[in-house]
């Protein structure tokens, strides 16, 4: 247990440290919500859909979760290349236990930003349901958060290097977010675009998001809850399994 | 007592022997130095007694304990100190300090009492809140030293825990070790490329080349052997004197990505 906890304590200091990095990560939800949020905003509402930041801010805290997320795994690549990796992987404490903590540490980090991305959007209209309403919210995206960082951490644990970075960010962190329907709504699609986007986890996040925050769901919120659920535990088990294989 | 037992161990990555049937073992209490040149397969030695490879095949006993199946226990009955560094440079130095401690589950108030100790003794407890990140590499390898006696370990691993350090810090460093040494018993396992210090400090000497040790016993054996004056003469004598080129790996080609991005 001490070890989980001192894991997580290290992930959670090495964040509010780098302030770069806080403000560094907002700038692109930001300019999302922004962007988008206004430039879109005349169409949706002449399509009859109403107001569309009310529809997107969801959509774009679970893009901030997401992306926190899933770098937050990948920070073991760091680790494994500047050797701390090498101290906790020597230390008498079980795979699982390192795995685990490291991944509620950048789960809570992520779950932290989704929070700062709530309140910005607040600011420039989005109104949640009630504050009961964002504590059910903050569980959504705590759940999103874990599933993404056992993620991250399961693929940093197959790779040596950053090269394959990119090929990350292209064919894993864009698509999972541009066909979760975190920018537009899963209802009336092509049945390839349903059958995609029914797969894709982070669909789950958004529509648990925009079921607590909004009160508009595609799914319902007790599907997403128990979809996202077993999501965390599936990605738990294969990057607890994936990193205690991983050898220097 | 033989505290380290190595029996006809062999790794191999493909087909291609990085460690080819060695075996060796180092008495408890004692200083060996495990001598070779550039990828003659001492670090993947060193790996594999501290359980972060497995072998290919061959035994090893550390303290008793076989690290492939009882690798708590052996991993409690270790320190080291890696070739590269090992800290995180975003943590304060008694942080990284406390870090370690909790991973070995040392209780806090004699973990309290370690660090202070441990901290007075490589010069450093008058910087034990500063970021690693602005320390020189000297201090970051006093602080990893520091680091690794924190729950007092039977063995202590060093991998070239003097490389690219001023002879200043260098005999320095040796000094804390021998005293350590000394003082507590424990037995240190090292590699250095600096042979003199290897001569001056170790009670027995491996040389290692190809992946293969191709001598062992103490200084004076080795040179009378080999019919040299030096420790280092027989070293070369035994090993020739071609150079050897290690491939660059990954880790390399990172840093250099980093030093681009980072301007400090």
């Amino acid at each position: 247990m001490s070890a989980i906890y001192i894991l997580w304590l290290r992930q959670l200091k090495r964040y509010l440290r780098s302030r770069s990095r806080i403000i560094g990560s907002l700038g692109q939800p930001v300019l999302f919500l922004i962007a988008l949020g206004f430039g879109f905003g005349p169409i949706y509402q002449k399509a009859g859909q109403g107001n569309y930041i009310q529809f997107l801010a969801p959509g774009i805290i679970a893009m901030s979760i997401l992306f926190t997320s899933i770098f937050s795994g990948i920070e073991i690549i760091w680790d494994r290349q500047f050797g701390f990796l090498k101290e906790t992987l020597v230390a008498p404490v079980s795979r699982v236990e390192i795995m685990i903590g490291r991944t509620l540490g950048g789960a809570t980090v992520s779950s932290i930003q989704g929070m700062i991305v709530l309140l910005i959007s607040m600011l420039v209209g989005f109104k949640p349901q009630s504050v009961f309403h964002i504590f059910l919210a903050l569980i959504v995206m705590i759940l999103t958060a874990i599933l993404f960082t056992a993620l991250g951490t399961a693929i940093a644990s197959l790779l040596d290097d950053m090269q394959g970075f990119q090929l990350i960010m292209n064919f894993l962190i864009m698509p999972l977010f541009f066909l979760s329907g975190a920018l537009f709504p899963l209802k009336g699609l092509p049945t390839f675009l349903v059958i995609i986007t029914s797969i894709d986890p982070l669909s789950y996040g958004v529509d648990g998001l925009r079921a607590t925050l909004t009160g508009t769901s595609h799914f319902g919120l007790p599907i997403d809850i128990f979809l996202l659920g077993t999501g965390v535990v599936i990605l738990l088990a294969i990057g607890s399994y994936l990193f205690s294989k991983i050898q220097i | 007592m033989n505290i380290i037992q190595v029996v006809s161990l062999v790794k191999k990555f493909n087909n291609f022997a990085a460690v080819n049937d060695i075996s060796f073992s180092v008495k408890e209490g004692e200083i060996f130095a495990f001598l070779g040149p550039n990828g003659a397969g001492k670090t993947t030695t060193i790996k594999m007694l501290t359980t972060l490879l497995n072998p290919t095949s061959g035994k090893i006993l550390l303290n008793g304990f076989d690290p492939t199946k009882k690798k708590d226990e052996a991993r409690e009955s270790f320190g080291i100190v890696f070739q590269d560094p090992s800290l995180d440079e975003e943590l304060t130095a008694r942080e990284n300090m406390d870090f370690h401690g909790i991973l070995y589950k040392v209780p806090k108030k004699l973990r309290k009492e370690r660090i202070k100790e441990l901290l007075d003794l490589v010069e450093l407890w008058d910087r034990k809140d500063n970021f690693v990140k602005t320390f020189s590499g000297g201090m970051r390898r006093r602080l990893e030293i520091a680091r690794g006696l924190l729950h007092h370990p039977k063995i202590f691993f060093l991998d070239e825990p003097t490389l690219g350090l001023d002879p200043q810090t260098r005999s320095h460093i040796w000094e804390y070790i021998f005293k350590l040494n000394k003082k507590e018993g424990i037995t240190v396992f090292f590699t250095t490329h600096y042979i003199e210090e290897a001569e001056k400090i170790a009670q027995k000497v491996a040389i290692i080349d190809y992946g293969k040790i191709i001598i062992q016993g103490t200084s004076k054996e080795l040179m009378k052997k080999t019919k040299t004056k030096t420790l280092e003469e027989a070293f070369l004598n035994l090993t020739g004197h071609d150079i050897r080129e290690e491939g660059a790996n990954a880790a390399d080609s990172m840093r250099m990505h980093r030093k681009m991005w980072r301007k400090r």
